[in-house]
């Protein structure tokens, strides 16, 4: 068996691994590169757990294979808090008790977040629909939606407060 | 020490109250450790191959060329796995579920397994075994299995169904009191149908997943997704003769269980391949095994016969009860029989649970194992009774349920229950009163559930600086820590956060039954309350003994040591940093069956629409009332009834297993086995009610389980009212709905 | 098994055309790795073609609209021109599986995958779409209803890459929709479906019109029965009845574990019938 040699970038770091063709970006991930954040539960992109973001789009990690992050940027969740700063969304995931045994959490915050990049007003349906391909079996999602809803609250905030910052400094 | 589980009806500074959850930081920046999530030096990749076939004599195994294959550490078969159960008849079900031995039973079942060096490596390795099957007639139907020429799954199984001959019964249990014919014969209107329900699975996100070592010192440890580390020590020692204290086995953070992580399935393998290669081996199920080969919840038919006088009074109920347990003998039809009428107050009733063999994965718990079936066809029949009476369905139930002192169908008497509060509370419901739509029908059901106590011991060690790591030996699996922290603090009268709750591993506590019939807070609860007062009487003499006064005369009031009648106090830090001067390190101990878990009642209440032209159901309304005699942490409280509710909602409508004519499975898979996505849901209303379990000191009863049980039959009740057809065969996908529609169509055509 | 990434469509022809044993394209993956994953194929050469150039590039030409093989789904919601021309070709492409697959997943892919329950393509079939087929023998142009054969089956050579799909231009007052019958609200396989694509004439009255069905037989139907039922009309009640029972008798579907026979033939007439109404409003709309 001969491996594939890839350099890419996983949550603004440079990192290398060499793969084997049949492994998927979440096996590489995972195996080699130690972030356990996402999750395998399915392998077939029917679950959302291994959720990731590809040069800015939402993917399963279990359907990309890992010769294909060749010079991409990938961001998990181990990259989404500032910090010590958690990101709104989990911030109010833990207000809202939206996880309950939390294996799909971490593919329910990237596709949250994936969402409120381009919406940060989402209706509850726009909500529910940009979460479908995230299944969680505990919370029957009531709480995560409203933890989503609330996080999307913040980040409207943050927009505003940051379109002001932007203001006055021009004057 | 003596501790007394008696409710008193204390005031509460912490419990009830929505903390943050300790585990919860470590969940969403994805640190937590889950089945498959942790690594060891040196391990290896197991997998296992498993029969393509339902039902199959297994000539022969060759595995001479995988053994051969480079990178292949350990191949293994159930010759491999020698039967050390010694009579004992459900662990050698067990081994023999985790490795066929000369049969396969089911499709998926394992017959052969490797450890190899990487996970590509062993995939090759699995398709270089050659297995030679005979493939044997197989029957996957309960109904098919129980008539006399079906072919017969074991030849070992023998009951009362047919005394002496082979059977696929294997058992027969009856439950109720009075005189069911005479109850009949004194009915002004008997109702009379037969139901159906297709097998699902719990669909826990997580697939099986654990870490073995063995060594050849007989030492070995499992990390293991797992409701319950104790009890897989057991079993898996038992396995593979091992001394139980030389297994260490760790729960690691479970991703979802709901009764499937309950029992063993490719753990002792792992351990057998770990025992042969001499390296730790990290097996995963796929999404597709944990399907085929783990242990979703039973197929029934069930029929119900129940008759009232025209005053609404229910005067003789029967049930007949066929529940399909897999290739394995259960208990799931006497669990059944003894959950299906339990939420009435009947004088002549009786429930008959038949336990039936058939070439499906052996069956597991689900949630309420048992209940939801039976529930189904009795809260339908309710319902309908109510209407053909001309009786409103809540009314017609308050008019029959059971109350304090009733006797249960299935035996003992009711002390304070909630199934009285919850119809009345459903009663005043604004959802009772919201606006129907076009096609939009509205349903109810009640729903019951026995809850369960157990073995359960805690450990409480207090710090020197005051702060307390609480050991428990129940899985948390959705927020229990919280919970049982919570009750520390509450106890001790110190702040939540000094609280640190951990789920010891089974070589730092004593043994715990799992987390398993809604008792990990009843019973850890318990546990805990119980070990903190054993801490606090340390403390006080630890006071006592500081200020030169007898114990008698220190009293413990919100996190302080006081002496009575003098202005004299001592805080539990204070105490703590001199505990090496006044005899050492502080810790409370506990361990105790938690007996008196007391039983659970839910009302559910549902709207849905039906499109008439493709069948197809939507949930847009739906509430969840039920009695947690007391929500110690209430937004995990509502979790539980809103999941609880979700899942039910999944098996009315769209899930179920789809077997081929070859006996195989045909949907293994999240696309196919549709359990619901976000957009198919609205928000799940809750209302809990807190009436409070006599023997639990704050009046706990277990929350995790009733929630799944009046899903079926409150939207099988709604999709009548929005669709006019009844349905008596989950799940209500829209083929069946559509088809229903259209023959009631035709029959009203034809009597018009 | 080797993976390859080649930046010319030469070198990419060249690799499918003189591999040995089984290669196969990489285009989104959405369907390919999950038939690895299920030990479904077990390929010794996996092309990955979005890399090639103009790939992943949806453009606007003389004849109409060009979409790359690489596109994913996700992005053709995103190019408003072609949004405008062929509502009913996006809606059905943003059918398949949640944002995470769109991200991915192509309607060449789609095609190529040849299920009968394929989302985009009997949208794609409504809408006279072509694939641009290179290969050893050159480039040429293909109806897409001439690419699948049979279930998993194309009529593609070795060699060959579908590198776009192309849409005509729309003439003006033109609608078309997609709709499909799944149990769940999102996530599952249509179980039937039906595209309809449509052109109006004075008084709104239809001049011309396309009607496809999917997952009710071996391939996706195109039904001409269906189509003449509302030339002519202004989809009044009859018309629509006509269409749906047309639909109907087109229809030779399976018993499995999505639907029986009966619920997809009298679904697709149903679905045809809605989609039909949505791109007549459409149509109606437009100038």
């Amino acid at each position: 068996m001969k491996g594939i040699p890839v350099s890419t970038t996983v949550n603004g770091d440079d990192v290398e691994f060499v793969c084997d063709g049949r492994e998927t970006l979440l096996d590489v991930l995972r195996n080699h590169l130690g972030l356990i954040g996402a999750k395998e539960g399915c392998g077939t992109g029917d679950c959302g757990a291994c959720s990731v973001m590809l040069d800015g789009q939402l993917v399963c990690s279990c359907l990309v294979l890992g010769a294909e992050a060749e010079g991409r940027e990938i961001e998990t969740v181990e990259g989404m808090a500032d910090g010590e700063k958690l990101h709104p969304l989990q911030q109010r995931f833990l207000e809202h008790a939206a996880l309950q045994c939390g294996i799909c959490t971490p593919g329910f915050l990237i596709a949250a977040k994936a969402l409120l990049d381009h919406n940060s007003s989402p209706s509850e349906s726009e909500i529910r629909y940009a979460l479908a391909g995230n299944l969680c079996r505990c919370t029957g999602y009531d709480k995560i939606v409203r933890a989503v809803r609330a996080a999307a609250g913040d980040v409207r905030r943050q927009q505003k407060a940051r379109a002001r910052r932007k203001a006055a400094a021009q004057n | 020490m003596q501790h007394d589980s008696k409710f008193t009806n204390q005031k509460f500074k912490l419990v009830g109250t929505r903390v943050m959850r300790p585990d919860g930081v470590d969940k969403v920046t994805g640190r937590a450790r889950y089945g498959a999530d942790t690594f060891a030096p040196g391990q290896l990749v197991g997998a296992i191959l498993r029969s393509p076939h339902a039902h199959a004599k297994i000539r022969g195994i060759d595995t001479r060329r995988a053994e051969k294959l480079a990178g292949v550490k350990a191949v293994i078969t159930s010759a491999d796995l020698p039967d050390l159960t010694d009579g004992d008849a459900e662990l050698y079900n067990v081994l023999e579920n985790c490795m066929a031995r000369g049969k396969a039973l089911y499709d998926g079942h394992a017959v052969a397994a490797v450890a190899a060096s990487d996970a590509e490596t062993a995939r090759k390795a699995l398709k270089l075994i050659k297995v030679d099957y005979k493939v044997l007639p197989h029957v996957t139907d309960v109904d098919e299995a129980m008539k006399p020429a079906a072919p017969i799954v074991q030849p070992r199984v023998r009951s009362k169904y047919r005394p002496g001959k082979r059977t696929n019964v294997a058992g027969v249990t009856t439950y109720g009191h009075g005189d069911v014919d005479a109850g009949f014969a004194k009915a002004d209107v008997i109702i009379e149908k037969s139901y159906k329900t297709e097998q699902v699975h719990q669909g826990y996100i997580e697939p099986h997943a654990c870490l073995a070592s063995v060594g050849p010192d007989g030492q070995g440890e499992l990390w293991v997704t797992t409701q319950g580390q104790f009890a897989f020590r057991n079993r898996c020692a038992a396995l593979l003769g091992m001394e139980m204290s030389q297994l260490k086995v760790t729960s690691s953070e479970i991703g979802g269980g709901f009764g499937g992580k309950t029992h063993v399935w490719a753990e002792p393998v792992a351990l057998a391949l770990s025992r042969k290669a001499n390296r730790p081996v990290k097996l995963v199920m796929s999404r597709e095994d944990v399907f085929r080969a783990s242990g979703p919840a039973s197929s029934t038919s069930i029929d119900v016969k129940l008759g009232a006088t025209r005053g609404g009074r229910i005067v003789a109920a029967h049930a007949e009860l066929r529940y399909g347990g897999g290739a394995f003998p259960g208990i799931w039809g006497e669990i059944g029989a003894m959950a299906a009428w339990a939420c009435y107050d009947i004088e002549n009733v009786r429930s008959v649970g038949y336990e039936v063999v058939v070439n499906r994965p052996k069956v597991a718990a689900y949630r309420a194992p048992s209940a939801p079936m039976a529930g189904f066809a009795v809260e339908s029949t309710v319902t309908l009774m109510a209407e053909k009476l001309g009786i409103d369905p809540v009314e017609f139930r308050l008019k029959n349920a059971a109350r304090e002192g009733t006797r249960a169908s299935y035996g003992p008497t009711y002390g304070p229950i909630g199934i009285v509060p919850t119809l009345e509370a459903v009663k005043k419901h604004p959802h009772m009163r919201a606006r129907l739509g076009k096609n939009q029908g509205r349903g109810m059901a009640c729903g019951f559930w026995f809850n369960f106590g157990g073995q359960t011991c805690a450990d409480l060690a207090i710090g020197e600086d005051g702060t307390v790591a609480l050991s428990v030996g129940t899985v948390d699996v959705g927020g229990a820590r919280a919970s049982l922290s919570l009750i520390a603090a509450e106890e001790l009268g110190i702040p939540y956060e000094q609280v640190r709750c951990n789920i010891a591993d089974t070589a730092s506590l004593g043994y715990n039954d799992m987390t398993d019939g809604s008792r990990g807070t009843f019973s850890s609860g318990m546990a805990t309350i119980f070990a903190a007062r054993d801490a606090i009487e340390q403390l006080r003499q630890r006071a006592a003994k500081t200020w030169g006064i007898a114990v008698k005369n220190v009293a413990w009031k919100d996190g302080k040591a006081i002496a009575k009648g003098k202005r004299k106090s001592l805080t539990l830090k204070e105490l703590a940093e001199a505990s090496s001067n006044t005899g050492g390190p502080i810790s409370g101990h506990n361990q105790v069956v938690a007996d008196g878990a007391g039983v659970s009642f839910a009302s559910h209440i549902c709207d849905v629409e039906v499109d008439p032209e493709t069948g197809a159901t939507k949930v847009v309304r739906y509430t969840v009332v039920q009695d947690a005699g007391k929500a110690v942490h209430p937004d995990y409280v509502e979790g539980q009834f809103q999941g609880g509710a979700a899942q039910g909602i999944g098996w009315a409508l769209n899930e179920e297993y789809v077997y081929g004519e070859d006996g195989r499975l045909q949907n293994p898979g999240f696309l196919d086995y549709r359990i619901p996505v976000c957009s198919d849901l609205p928000f799940i209303d809750t209302q809990i009610l807190e009436i409070p379990n006599p023997n639990h000191p704050y009046g706990i009863r277990g929350v995790g389980e009733t929630s799944i049980v009046p899903p079926l039959a409150a939207i099988a009740n709604a999709v009548s009212d929005a669709a006019g057809v009844r349905m008596t065969h989950v799940p209500m996908s829209p083929p069946r709905i559509l088809a229903a529609i259209k023959s009631s169509r035709e029959e009203q055509e034809l009597t018009r | 098994m080797r993976y390859e990434a080649p930046t010319s469509t030469r070198e990419a022809i060249a690799l499918m055309s003189g591999a040995k044993g089984d290669a196969y394209l990489l285009a989104g993956g959405t369907d390919l790795l999950v038939r690895m994953r299920g030990e479904f194929i077990d390929p010794d050469l996996v092309v990955d073609i979005k890399r090639l150039p103009g790939i992943q590039e949806i453009r606007k030409t003389a004849r109409g609209f060009s979409i790359g093989a690489g596109v994913p789904c996700a992005a053709l919601g995103r190019h408003k021109p072609l949004l405008r021309a062929w509502p009913g070709v996006v809606e059905a492409a943003q059918l398949i599986g949640s944002d995470q697959i769109q991200g991915r997943c192509t309607i060449a892919g789609n095609l190529c995958n040849a299920s009968p329950a394929a989302d985009s393509v009997p949208a794609l079939v409504a809408a006279t779409a072509k694939a641009v087929i290179v290969g050893p023998g050159g480039r040429r142009r293909l109806a897409v209803e001439k690419i699948i054969t049979g279930p998993g089956a194309t009529s593609l050579g070795k060699g060959d890459i579908v590198s776009a799909i192309e849409l005509p231009n729309r003439p003006p007052k033109s609608g078309d929709a997609y709709l499909r019958f799944i149990p769940r609200t999102e996530m599952d396989i249509a179980v039937c479906s039906a595209g309809v694509s449509l052109t109006l004439g004075p008084r709104n009255v239809v001049k011309q019109a396309r009607v496809a069905l999917g997952a009710v037989a071996p391939t996706v139907v195109l039904v001409p029965k269906a189509a003449r039922a509302i030339v002519g009309t202004r989809l009044e009640d009859d018309a629509l009845q006509r269409l749906a029972a047309a639909c109907e008798a087109a229809c030779s579907p399976i018993d499995d574990k999505r639907g029986t026979v009966e619920f997809r033939t009298e679904v697709a007439g149903v679905l045809a019938r809605r989609a039909a109404v949505i791109a007549y409003e459409r149509a109606r709309k437009k100038r």
